[in-house]
């Protein structure tokens, strides 16, 4: 077995830049190998989003996606017609942090569906808001019939049912649902009648 | 010393989670799930496995008073690598795991076997040792999550055991649940060791 090399300046300086040169040429590889069937992959984790929480719709929505304050629209319509829009928003207010939802709002308002696009909430906790429990009671929730157009959680005296031991979650999650509410009501009235001012902004 | 000693070791004479205590961080952290327990240990053991690897081949050209710097250099690769994989080719499998891979790097369990094992072995060795303790480590925390899932969420593997309606202790999924179970598994381990005399 040969003898290790000697702690002198030289040889440190020498290996580190060497290793990291080496591992900084690797990532690189790795790196461009992966980038298109990352970009790839989130496109279609796109399209599918669009299409768990919308109904059957036959337009490509990604192609005449509208972005407002952030948040992302998808128009869907079938044979012309409109069957709904499809909004990604987010919440920075998360227990841990950022997270991103895909809502689906019939024409009329109402909520048709919800799916969770990426979170980094508590495994086994917040990231229950993805199973029908908490998820279902959105479906075909209306926001506008709301008291002062509000989705609150039960304990600050609305009518969302929170996820046990996961309110800042659940809270995050109206907060995310509510944002896109208002900015696609706006929009909507925006296009068709003059807008008549909303309540209920985003505290 | 056969050199699948080296293999069996992790396994239940050396457990890193039960015996050598390390990597608790993960341990405690992902464990509220069985699922997540055999994600997170398949792949810290590729990671693992990768640098117990690479480490050992390049032990001779590594002056000691780098070696920690140089050794997580290479741990990072391979996480970032693994990451960037995952994320291109097994989505649907990102989707679950994405949260627990950045996590890999702060796992002692990987420096630990670096720095105790893999720097004065030759390549083989350290092939099986990252391999044992990669094994003995997805075991450890898989039965954990298992543990803790059952009791706490009342399912596993996202089985349901008992109805969706039924009250569960729910401590157990909650971090203090995390620290009893680990307390009692290492106990249970313990007196099994003190038994069988192993």
């Amino acid at each position: 077995m040969s003898k290790k090399l000697e702690s002198s300046l030289k040889n440190m300086v020498l290996c580190l830049l060497l290793i990291s040169a080496v591992m900084a040429g690797a990532l690189g590889f790795v790196y461009g190998v992966t980038k298109g069937p990352i970009e790839k992959a989130n496109k279609d984790k796109e399209i599918q989003a669009v299409k768990d929480v919308l109904p059957e719709f036959n337009n490509d929505p990604t192609a005449d996606a509208k972005e407002i304050d952030g948040l992302k629209f998808y128009n869907a319509t079938k044979d012309g017609q409109p069957v709904g829009c499809a909004v990604k928003t987010f919440t920075d207010k998360g227990f841990s942090g950022h997270f991103e939802l895909m809502v689906g709002f019939k024409p009329d308002g109402s909520i048709n569906k919800i799916v969770v696009l990426e979170h980094k909430e508590t495994p086994g906790l917040g990231s229950k808001m993805k199973e029908p429990k908490f998820a279902g009671q959105f479906n075909g929730l209306n926001i506008g019939a709301l008291r002062d157009k509000l989705l609150k959680v039960k304990k600050d005296g609305g009518t969302v049912d929170a996820i046990t031991a996961a309110t800042i979650s659940s809270r995050a999650y109206c907060d995310g649902i509510q944002k896109a509410y208002n900015l696609y009501m706006n929009n909507l009235q925006n296009a068709a009648a003059p807008a008549d001012t909303t309540k209920g902004g985003i505290k | 010393m056969s050199v699948f000693k080296n293999f069996t070791n992790g396994l239940l004479k050396e457990n890193p989670t039960f015996v050598l205590v390390l990597g608790t961080c993960p341990t405690l952290a992902v464990t509220t799930a069985a699922i997540n327990g055999i994600g997170m240990g398949a792949a810290t053991t590729f990671v693992l496995v990768c640098s117990n690897v690479m480490i050992a081949a390049l032990k001779n050209l590594i002056p000691d008073k780098v070696r920690i710097a140089a050794f997580i250099v290479v741990i990072a690769t391979f996480v970032t690598i693994v990451d960037l994989v995952m994320k291109a080719y097994t989505p649907d499998l990102y989707k679950t795991l994405g949260i627990f891979i950045p996590l890999i790097v702060v796992n002692c369990i990987i420096l630990g076997r670096a720095e105790a094992f893999a720097q004065k072995n030759n390549v083989f060795p350290a092939l099986l040792d990252g391999l044992g303790m990669g094994i003995g480590f997805t075991l450890a925390i898989t039965l954990m999550g298992s543990i803790r899932e059952i009791l706490g969420n009342g399912s596993v593997f996202d089985i349901r055991l008992v109805s969706q309606e039924a009250r569960t202790i729910l401590i157990f999924i909650l971090p203090p649940g995390a620290f009893i179970t680990f307390g009692y598994l290492i106990a249970i381990m313990n007196s099994i060791k003190r038994k069988y005399s192993i």
